[in-house]
């Protein structure tokens, strides 16, 4: 398996979705190349900082007018 | 129409029930939707548009929207890719309105230099975060991925932060499922390129 291979599945990897015999061959690659292992790691770990950090707030005091807003009209029957 | 038949399914979202309420006339039911979804419609609306006060306004006006509509909705889907994408439309028209005259849409711009391999070889994997505040990390997460394509940041999205299926992100925006696989594998990819830039100096602590 080349790299370009590798890269082609690695979200199929990452999402869990490989088969058993493709799974063996891409950890096969892993094993002999270190490049595609620091490419696995660190997109690894970009999912995970980006979903374990909120970059886009809403505050409570925002979200309570907004609730408001929106409920006021439905109320009203929009 | 809106009764809720027992039927031989045994598990029924409770996003259905809620909705047959809201729809009966029971408000807050319907509150307790907004409750459950706002900061989801939030982040969506606020990574199209890039902009606080029109992603509050996609946060009102598709709540508002999805009231509306609500005894259309076809309980085969879920409620929650219903609003998402109710949320992706809205943003796309406030997007439209400040770019006045430029056709904005969720195909747009993307041209990369697909299934190149990554040339850098260091590895911050580890503990990025602990060289920074959370502010600062979230600064540096915001600009890079506003520095991606509209196109294949939505998908990173609703695939890599909400958790949502291919196929449910396919079906809110309209795209395709190798559309979206193939935009998250570059989305990822070049989210990847970008952060290495700050982690890897900062780790060598050079620069
Ligand atoms: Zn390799």
């Amino acid at each position: 398996m080349t790299c370009t291979e590798f890269l082609a599945l690695l979200d199929e990897l990452i999402d869990g979705t490989v088969g058993a015999e493709t799974r063996k061959q891409l950890e096969e690659h892993l094993g002999g190349c270190a490049h595609c292992t620091v490419t696995l790691n660190t997109t690894r770990k970009t999912i995970e900082v980006y979903r374990s950090n909120e970059l886009y707030e809403l505050p409570k005091s925002v979200r309570d007018r907004l609730h408001q807003a929106i409920l006021a009209r439905c109320k009203n029957g929009c | 129409m809106a009764t809720i038949q027992v039927t031989g399914e045994s598990e029924q979202h409770p996003d259905v029930a809620l909705v047959a309420s809201a729809v009966a006339g029971d408000v807050q039911a319907f509150e307790k939707l907004i409750r459950k979804y706002d900061r989801q419609i939030f982040r969506i609306a606020q990574h199209i548009t890039q902009n606080r006060e029109d992603a509050e306004d996609v946060v009102q006006d598709a709540f508002l929207k999805a009231y509306e509509k609500l005894s259309q909705f076809q309980g085969n889907s879920k409620f929650y890719t219903w609003l998402v994408r109710i949320a992706v439309n809205e943003s796309l028209m406030r997007l439209r309105k400040r770019r006045t005259g430029k056709m904005v849409s969720i195909d747009e711009d993307i041209e990369t230099d697909e299934g190149s391999v990554p040339r850098d070889l260091a590895d911050w994997s580890p503990n990025p975060e602990q060289n920074y505040t959370q502010t600062e990390l979230a600064k540096i997460l915001r600009k890079t991925i506003q520095g991606l394509p509209q196109g294949f940041r939505v998908v990173f999205v609703l695939r890599d932060v909400d958790g949502l299926s291919t196929e449910e992100t396919a079906e809110m925006l309209g795209l395709s499922v190798p559309a979206v696989k193939s935009r998250l594998l570059r989305a990822r990819l070049q989210l990847r390129e970008r952060l290495s830039r700050y982690f890897r100096s900062k780790k060598a602590g050079e620069k």
